[in-house]
């Protein structure tokens, strides 16, 4: 009986492990939005929000919360990546709007 | 015969198409005349009411009871402090001595219309607020907040000065200053910030129509009352608070102000608005 315990034990400490997201997962995920928000500068077209949603990231990364930096640090870069979109396919769309 | 009618068919359409190719050259080529006059037939047609020099006075001109209160607002305007605060800064001399007048032509008076212009030799568009940082600079002074302030009480003055004279914008024959021209062209349609707006979509396609308690202005015109006093920021601001504060509002990250893009964007604008009169400083609600 002991022994189902302790293997009990073991095998939750290894899975909590294995699904905790780590500093190292955090700041990759941090650099890769950083990095589409500074291509989204490139282009002229950075999005409040991502700047907002980045600082967040960074504020639950400091404060040890790397599971909630990491889903903030994805929400980044995935505006980030819209604005992208945006400033591209825009390059050719804006002429939709224009008055002839 | 069926030979006969397929060259036929094949004729019609090659000429078709041949008959397409210079209406797409000229949708995509540069012409700020036909701008102008598409430009300012759009607005006349949407508001059929309205005179052309109506549009300068935006929301104001939009329906009767806001006209009513432009009128009221008219005979103590909300920006006459400023007005009063850039008449003096502007004749109160520099630690050198010099003043405003001695970087401008006419001495700075009744000039406002001609701004902004594009330098040839910068290669260029300057803008009236550039212009004024740079003639501080140029005697000694620090340069002041492109936003609001003492830059608004300047400008405030400038325009004053300038009231009910039509603006005139020129574009030399210069590639660079059509490029820029069509540069701020671009920027003026083009959607950005995460709400996907482009300065088109509020001044565009929805003048006269309330965006939560405001009622937006036609982008014809809106240039030409500047600098403003806006109830909602509680005090004055210039253009380049405009153009910022509408990127922002977007959920868009403004540029610095002056920036090229900017500087484009107030080239275009004002010139398609030519002809309309200056009537800055305004007051907007």
């Amino acid at each position: 009986m002991r022994a189902i315990f302790a293997a009990s034990a073991l095998l939750i400490a290894a899975a909590t492990t294995a699904f905790a997201a780590s500093e190292a997962d955090y700041k990759a995920a941090y650099a890769a939005a950083d990095a589409a928000n500074k291509e989204a500068g490139a282009l002229r077209n950075q999005w409040t929000t991502t700047a907002s949603t980045l600082s967040a990231a960074k504020k639950a990364g400091d404060a040890g919360d790397f599971d909630g930096a990491i889903a903030q640090a994805k929400e980044a870069e995935a505006l980030a990546k819209a604005s992208i979109f945006q400033a591209t396919s825009e390059k050719e769309r804006w002429k939709d709007m224009e008055i002839r | 015969m069926m030979l006969r009618l397929t060259i036929r068919a094949a004729a019609t359409l090659a000429l078709g198409v041949l008959a397409l190719v210079p209406a797409a050259r000229a949708a995509d080529s540069i012409d700020p005349l036909a701008d102008k006059a598409a430009f300012q037939k759009f607005y006349t047609d949407k508001f059929p009411k309205l005179k052309l020099e109506d549009f300068v006075n935006g929301p104001y001109s939009m329906n009767e009871d806001l006209h009513k209160q432009w009128v009221e607002k008219e005979d103590f305007p909300p920006y006459e402090f400023s007005l009063e605060a850039g008449k003096e800064m502007f004749s109160k001399p520099f630690k050198n001595g010099k003043t405003y007048a001695d970087c401008f032509p006419n001495q700075g008076i009744a000039i406002r219309q001609n701004y902004p212009y594009f330098d040839e030799k910068e290669g260029k568009v300057v803008t009236l607020e550039l212009a004024l940082n740079r003639c501080r600079e140029a005697n000694g002074e620090a340069p002041f907040s492109y936003v609001k302030d003492d830059m608004a009480a300047l400008t405030a003055y400038m325009a004053y000065t300038s009231r009910g004279k039509p603006m005139d914008i020129k574009i030399p024959n210069d590639p660079r200053a059509l490029d820029a021209y069509q540069k701020g062209k671009e920027y003026f349609y083009t959607r950005r910030g995460q709400l996907n707006f482009s300065c088109a979509t509020c001044h565009v396609q929805s003048p006269g129509e309330r965006i939560r308690a405001e009622v937006l202005a036609p982008a014809l015109g809106i240039l030409n009352a500047m600098p403003i006093y806006r109830s909602e920021w509680s005090g004055m601001g210039t253009t380049s608070r405009r153009f910022t504060t509408c990127n922002s509002q977007i959920r868009g990250v403004p540029l610095n102000p002056q920036d090229d893009e900017y500087r484009n964007l107030e080239y275009y604008l004002s010139y398609v608005s030519n002809g309309l009169p200056i009537s800055g400083p305004g007051a907007r609600p």
